[in-house]
């Protein structure tokens, strides 16, 4: 066995050169590819984004069953409302509704495992070793996390779409300051919701990417980023709070809704764009401080 | 094989030109780099943990280049740490080493791709294939061309005769099929230098004799390997040098005969009357005479053993068998590493 094959194994640098060098450009998405597949493919996550998609459903059809009556103006939350006269409105009482609990959780059971869970397999002294760089690994995982942050806000909004247009009529959307613009306006506002939406759980990614980085139990870290924003939740909601209420990891979270004003409110938009910014900076420095100089003895 | 087909498998910005094939010897540290130096060096390495235990104790390590050698010393002895500061996933509290003659972390992404490695038993993503395995950590390397990836995994998987199993789940290895692969991951492409933690850990007799026959293989193609073990049976049948391990400390370093001369040679006589078997071992001045059941011995000292047989035989002492064993490595050992040192396994 071996020596011939282990031969032809060795073109590996020189024929490899001889073909022309492969860019970083090459070698960044090829590891991107991986670590996305990682994510993907794994049933645990698929299972969350399923219930992501269920979710939507489910409270389409509750408010289906429940529409004739209205239910009155006043006690329903945000959009849900609006729901039985515009299907679009499922979209955004969905992201509302999902934002409170199982879109963050969704987002820290990927992030939480995203170096704990390398970490308590072992897997990840053997990515080190390889070496596929810390500072490098550091960045493509953040960078996994995010796109995974967007694809759970589109499986929401595109479900939700899909439930509202079969269960209600779907039409121009009459947006919250009253004016009314046409469907097409209305669904790239929806498409922006869901970016805000997205970019508010990315900053929260890298709270937990900073998280997972500290230990090697990825339940753990899964743990701790819930408590995190579940604490932030109930400040945001005691008023003897409100000095630090906009300091909050989750305060700018439903700010969304400046989206759907005409005009657009800006400065609460950017408020919020800015708090994410802001997060996922600090908190990406945390975990590359913490990575970069960490002993890996696991 | 010849260093000049070694060096084809190496990158150009080390020529290893006038390599022979000869084992350097240990006192041939601290070459300058780029020469065909040792392929580890450190120098005062020393690991403090936080609690303030002392894994590693200022250890001075001399591989030579195509070396196997062989790292041996109890469980907690400091191995396992020594080896992951070498790849850079430890940082040392003091102390610094060199692989391949380029000073280690700065160099960690120009030299790691040329070192292959197992630390600490496999790991790898259980929902996955060995060969998806494989793939995942080569699209982690951004020295390893994706056009031959196939190939080198492929290839790869084949010598550690794995390729069979290739496409089922890791979960499903056997613990043997588990430690291959993580042998085969080393092999993803050629090597200079394979560390290899404790390769033949947990296998069954058939799988470590695999594993020693795949680590020759690789040695023979010029490849130094750094081997560590708790097992002084396995370094005693693939390894050229050795360094021994004792709490933290390295308490010998050398060729395996270096250590074998450290033992003082004996006579051992077998026969039906071990006392006078022994008087005449003492009338002859040999030290340290000792009798048994059917045996006598003593300290060889420098006289010939042919003359001791003739003089037994001329004072009656019927010699049933006659013999010079050395104190065993295993005695060896025993005695550099103290107690608790597991030489059976």
């Amino acid at each position: 066995m071996s020596t011939a094959e282990v031969t032809s194994a060795r073109p590996d640098h020189p024929a490899g050169r001889a073909a022309g060098p492969v860019g970083p450009v090459i070698h960044w998405i090829r590891f991107l590819r991986s670590e996305l597949s990682l994510i993907f493919l794994r049933w645990r996550n698929l299972a969350l984004l399923a219930v992501l998609a269920a979710i939507p459903v489910l409270i389409g059809i509750a408010l289906k069953l429940s529409s004739p009556g209205g239910g009155g103006d006043g006690q329903g939350p945000a959009f849900f409302v609006q729901v039985a006269g515009n299907g679009v409105f499922l979209a955004l009482a969905s992201l509302n509704v999902l934002l409170i609990l199982v879109l963050p959780l969704t987002v820290a059971v990927v992030a939480g495992d995203s170096v704990a869970g390398e970490a308590g397999h072992g897997t990840l002294r053997y990515l080190l070793a390889i070496p596929a760089g810390r500072a490098r690994l550091l960045g493509i995982k953040y960078a996994a996390l995010v796109i995974f942050c967007l694809a759970a806000c589109a499986v929401v909004t595109v479900a939700a779409l899909l439930i509202g247009a079969a269960l209600f009529p779907v039409g121009p959307v009459t947006l919250l300051s009253g004016t009314t613009i046409s469907l097409g306006a209305g669904l790239l506002r929806l498409a922006f919701v869901a970016l805000y939406v997205a970019a508010a759980m990315a900053a929260l990614a890298a709270i937990g990417l900073a998280i997972s980085a500290f230990t090697e139990h990825p339940i753990g870290a899964i743990a701790a980023i819930m408590v995190l924003a579940l604490a932030s939740e109930v400040s945001d909601s005691v008023p003897q709070f409100a000095v630090v209420h906009p300091y909050l990891p989750t305060h700018w979270w439903l700010s969304f809704d400046a989206l759907l004003r005409s005009p657009i409110a800006w400065p609460d938009l950017w408020h919020g764009l800015a708090s994410f910014g802001i997060y996922a900076v600090i908190f990406g420095a945390i975990a590359w401080a913490r990575f970069s100089t960490a002993d890996v003895t696991s | 094989m010849t260093s000049a087909s070694r060096a084809a498998g190496q990158r150009d910005e080390i020529s290893f030109g006038s390599v022979d094939d000869q084992p350097m010897p240990a006192a041939a540290r601290s070459q300058p780099p780029g020469a065909a130096g040792p392929a580890i060096t450190t120098s005062g390495l020393t690991k403090r943990f936080r609690g303030g235990q002392v894994a590693v104790d200022g250890i001075d390590l001399a591989v030579p280049h195509g070396a196997v050698y062989g790292f041996l010393g109890p469980n907690g002895s400091g191995k396992t740490t020594t080896i992951r500061m070498l790849l850079g996933l430890v940082h040392p509290t003091s102390g610094s080493h060199e692989l391949l003659g380029v000073p280690m972390p700065a160099g960690t992404n120009t030299i790691l791709p040329r070192v292959g490695s197992l630390v600490e038993g496999p790991a790898f993503y259980s929902q996955l294939s060995g060969r998806a395995n494989l793939a995942r950590f080569d699209a982690a390397d951004r020295t390893a061309d994706p056009r031959t990836a196939d190939a080198r995994i492929r290839a790869a998987l084949d010598r550690v005769g794995l390729l069979s199993a290739a496409r089922k789940h890791y979960r499903a290895y056997s613990l043997g099929m588990k430690q291959r692969l993580a042998i085969a991951a080393g092999l993803l492409r050629p090597r200079e230098l394979l560390i290899l933690d404790e390769p033949t850990n947990g296998l069954d007799p058939q799988g470590t004799r695999e594993v020693r026959g795949l680590i020759r293989d690789i040695a023979a193609d010029g490849t130094t390997v750094f081997v560590s073990s708790h097992l002084l049976a396995e370094v005693e049948q693939i390894c050229s040098h050795v360094g021994v391990m004792r709490t933290g400390r390295l308490v010998f370093e050398g060729t395996l005969d270096d250590l074998r001369s450290r033992g003082t040679a004996r006579i051992l006589v077998r026969t039906a009357q071990p006392a006078g078997a022994a008087e005449v071992l003492a009338k002859l001045g040999l030290a340290d005479v000792r009798t048994g059941e059917h045996e006598a011995s003593a300290q060889l000292g420098g006289q010939a053993p042919e003359e001791i047989c003739a003089q037994l035989v001329h004072s009656g002492v019927p010699v049933a068998g006659l013999a010079t064993p050395r104190p065993s490595l295993e005695d060896l050992f025993v005695e550099l590493t103290g107690e608790g040192f597991r030489v059976d396994g």
